[in-house]
């Protein structure tokens, strides 16, 4: 043995400044918590959340009782009101028909946070349902699911929208609100369900090869039971991030498709038909805020339902995204 | 003096992490002296603060970590509050790393030969052609063979084993006085340990480049370092000389660290004769169960017998539509004896695993059969049958992090075969998940917890209650404590152990580590590709290894020829430390 160095003699620590724990003991003081409570507090401390929230909560008001912001009706037009400037019970004044801009776009939120809604609803449901089968059992079912994806990947949803759309209107013009919210909701989940079919696929593959798949399997699970009570629940929160961003999409490509013509009929109050009417007003310089009303709550909406999703996804997946 | 002056000296270093805006400390009041050309290991379990130690020393301290007090002295210099410039000038040129994870510290996007040059140009020792010259002559003293050819290599040609001795080239590329190794070898084999410990042995003797080496494995430190440093919760419980503290540790903690590591200790839990009695109760109620059915004859002795298994597996081959064969499983033949383990022990790739997949039912073998107490596995057709046979046979998986779901309660875990099988009624279900935690020494309270709250060992006793809930007589553990600190790896050992005499279990043990399978099994199944290479009882196999491979693998366990049980003899020794 060599000699020992300087500064490297024995040394053993008192025992009282280094008490010796017992092995692996089990924290009973803290309450129970599940992932989901996890994250919860997670979503609670992030201002994001609050943010959105509250921007959310005003929205759904909006959307229960409109009436409660304004006193005008929004289908109440007089051409003498064309264009007349704000004054009491109308603060933002009138559009080029007469017609309250603020009383309209109060109303109009129903159409466009219902089609969003709707949509992502449709949507997620396709691409759960299909995205599970695809991932969970593989070869025939898969190659289905997947190649017919992959065709309808390759559509520009706007392009493919705006074909269906003036299909639809050449058949029956007036559809009314339902008739006209559901055509987009169909139109619009028809194109948009692969990419929630793609994510949730992954997802699912990714988990259906985790242990604990395997020691249900061992236990008798069979494969149905597997799949619906460790897969599926165990796959989703991917797919519940990008539903509640692309529910804003929805939002703005409705108010697109009805800015062109081919959205909602002409009769619904809605955001896409309003600033499509008053497009001329803005080329021509006449009045700004006929447009920038209806622009502005679309916007509102839109990042709203988006930063929820942010902060949603950082609740979930805590360790993405930030350091 | 000056040869006596130490290269790197650490005195009373604090260091924490910011967390919620307080300081949560992870190092305290830690010293540490290195010499120039020295070993010094840094022993400790996950959370003892090794690694923010060798961190904090290179300046590399993750996140919000940071030095709160102590200074760590390099040649007589302190780094702790030097500024950043010096610190960047020191890293490289001055102490090297070998970092951890060999997979994700090289850029796969670069040649490896480009990343080692990288290193060389940093430090402006050379650049151009004179450093490609360079990076051949590094790789090759790293022991990569053909270093020419694999310097224009990509990370993902290399195995695991040469990623670290790239990794290593580039540690040592600018000729550090001091190398931190923070567990280089942790994430390989252990032939391959062996191997590139001795290389690094081998060459930093010729350079004179002191090593610092951080390991959670004490045998291996021992067999490493001159002198020692035991961590324990942030604190540093025990240092001196290595053989010294191994064979005569003084702090509790480093004698339970002693007596728990599986490559010092391996013993058979439990004696022979023990043994005996829980094989022959095992057979006894075996007989019994046969006796009530109707089925002619006593069971057979064996409980699983496997006879010529093959497993072929078809992968993508060179072009498209074109598959090959690969042979996971070659012709293997083996049996369990009733309230036996049978370990099978291998390195990645052996097939040890594929081989309990085919024996779970979880994976269809390519050839050959499965007989569970007498019966074709492949013959069973019914649902009801397979159900079964289900609850005679349980798995558990090697990751504690991933083998329970993780929206399962523990409850709702353990409780899930139950469900399955419709066994009793949602009361009688709760008393027998409150008996099978006991069984696994967890508190009933933990029923309603989620395994994101448990520690590794406790969701693994959570895995092993679960696979107990359906009273089967074999227990097939794929890995089941390798993910696991050796501390509660001992403890989950000794519990799989104490079940096994009590309900007289068969265990199948898969493992890559020869060290615990002395402590736990009776006849032992090397596998090397796909193929057994020996199967024999656990003491001829350690005693006298038949097959070459064996004798490998036993030379490799870190630690394995460092004699124990000489603590009279350290006693007696002269404590040179104390009159030095």
């Amino acid at each position: 043995m060599r000699d020992l160095m300087p500064g490297q003699q024995r040394w053993v620590a008192a025992l009282a400044e280094t008490p010796l724990k017992a092995v692996d003991v089990l924290d009973t003081e803290a309450p129970p918590e599940s992932q989901w409570k996890e994250a919860w507090k997670r979503l609670r401390r992030n201002p994001l959340f609050w943010m959105s929230s509250v921007l959310l909560a005003l929205l759904a008001v909006v959307l229960a009782v409109p009436g409660l912001f304004t006193d005008a009706d929004p289908t109440f037009c007089q051409l003498s009101d064309s264009l007349a400037n704000g004054r009491a019970g109308h603060p933002f004044g009138f559009d080029k028909q007469g017609c309250d801009v603020w009383s309209r776009t109060l109303y109009g939120a129903r159409a466009s946070v219902l089609v969003g809604v709707l949509t992502t609803l449709l949507v997620a449901t396709i691409g759960i349902v299909t995205g599970a089968i695809a991932g969970f059992y593989g070869t025939f079912p898969d190659s289905i699911v997947s190649r017919l994806g992959d065709i309808f990947f390759a559509i520009p949803l706007l392009l493919a929208a705006i074909v269906t759309l003036s299909i639809f209107n050449n058949l029956n013009p007036d559809r009314g609100f339902w008739g006209g919210c559901l055509a987009i909701v169909f139109t619009l989940a028809l194109f948009a369900w692969p990419q929630i079919t793609r994510q949730m696929r992954a997802s699912v593959l990714q988990v259906k090869n985790l242990e604990f798949v395997d020691a249900a399997k061992a236990i008798g699970a069979s494969p149905r039971v597997n799949l619906l009570r460790h897969v599926v629940p165990n796959s989703l929160a991917p797919v519940i991030v990008t539903s509640m961003i692309s529910l804003g999409v929805f939002i703005t490509t409705e108010a697109t498709l009805s800015f062109l013509g081919l959205g909602l009929p002409s009769s619904v109050v809605s955001w896409g038909n309003d600033i499509s009417a008053a497009q001329n007003l803005v080329r021509s310089g006449q009045d700004l805020s006929v447009m920038f009303v209806p622009a502005s709550a679309l916007a509102i909406t839109v990042l709203a339902f988006i930063l929820l999703g942010d902060a949603v996804r950082d609740a979930l997946d805590p360790k993405a995204g930030k350091s | 003096m000056s040869e006596r002056q130490p290269l790197l000296e650490v005195r009373d270093l604090d260091v924490a992490f910011r967390v919620n805006k307080q300081d949560v400390p992870a190092v305290r009041g830690a010293n540490l002296t290195v010499h120039p050309g020295q070993t010094v290991a840094i022993v400790g379990e996950s959370g003892s603060g090794k690694s923010t130690m060798a961190h904090a020393i290179i300046g590399l301290l993750p996140g919000t970590g940071h030095v709160t007090g102590g200074e760590i002295l390099f040649e007589g210099k302190d780094i702790a509050t030097a500024r950043k410039k010096d610190i960047v000038a020191l890293r490289g040129a001055s102490i090297g790393l070998v970092p951890q994870d060999p997979m994700s510290n090289l850029n796969p996007m670069w040649r490896v030969g480009s990343q080692i040059k990288e290193s060389l140009k940093a430090n402006g020792i050379a650049s151009g052609k004179v450093a490609d010259r360079r990076v051949v002559e590094l790789l090759e003293e790293a022991g990569l063979p053909e270093a020419q050819r694999r310097a224009r290599q990509f990370p993902h040609e290399f195995s695991g084993g040469m990623r670290q001795r790239a990794l290593i080239a580039m540690g040592l590329a600018a000729r550090p006085k001091l190398l931190i190794a923070d567990e280089p070898t942790s994430a390989l084999d252990v032939t391959v340990q062996k191997q590139i410990l001795d290389h690094l042995d081998t060459l930093t003797d010729e350079l004179g480049v002191a090593v610092l080496l951080i390991t959670h494995d004490l045998g291996l430190a021992a067999e490493r370092a001159d002198h020692l440093v035991v961590m324990y919760k942030g604190r540093i419980v025990e240092s001196g000389p290595a053989l010294e503290i191994l064979q005569d540790p003084h702090h509790p903690y480093t004698q339970r660290l002693v007596a728990s590591a599986p490559s010092l200790a391996s013993q058979r839990l439990s004696s022979l004769e023990h043994r005996a009695e829980v094989r022959e109760q095992a057979q006894r109620s075996a007989v019994q169960v046969a006796a009530v059915g109707d089925e002619a004859g006593a069971p057979p002795d064996d409980v699983i017998t496997v006879q010529n298994l093959s497993k072929v597996f078809r992968l993508p081959g060179s072009s498209p539509f074109r598959k090959t064969d690969f042979l996971a499983v070659d012709d293997v033949s083996f049996s369990l004896r009733r309230g036996t383990t049978t370990a099978i022990v291998g390195e990645s790739g052996s097939g040890k695993s594929t081989v309990a997949r085919m024996v779970l039912g979880l994976l269809e073998p390519t050839s050959g059969t499965v007989t569970f107490d007498g019966v074709d596995v492949s013959d069973i057709g019914s649902r009801a049958d397979k159900l079964a046979l289900r609850r005679r046979m349980q798995p558990v998986f090697q990751n504690p992090y991933a083998s329970l779901d993780p929206m399962y309660s523990v409850y709702r875990s353990i409780e899930e075969p139950l469900r399955t099988h419709d066994i009793g009624s949602s009361k009688e279900r709760e008393a027998r998940v409150r008996d099978l935690l006991e069984k696994v020494s967890l508190p009933a309270s933990v029923m309603r917890r989620f395994p994101n709250e448990l520690s590794g060992g406790q969701r693994q006793r959570v895995a092993i209650a679960r696979a107990l809930a359906l009273e089967p007589e074999v227990v097939i553990c794929d890995e089941a404590v390798s993910a696991l600190d050796v501390l509660v790896q001992a403890q989950i050992l000794t519990l799989l152990n104490d079940l096994q005499a009590e309900l007289g279990l068969s265990y199948l043990f898969i493992t890559h580590d020869l060290a615990v399978v002395r402590q736990i099994a009776d006849d032992v199944l090397v596998m090397q590709n796909g193929k057994v290479v020996e199967a024999a009882p656990v003491e001829t196999v350690f005693e006298s290894p038949r097959e070459d491979y064996t004798r490998a693998l036993l030379d490799a366990i870190p630690g394995g020829s460092i004699p124990l049980g000489v603590v009279e003899a350290g006693d007696d020794l002269p404590r040179r430390g104390l009159d030095d």
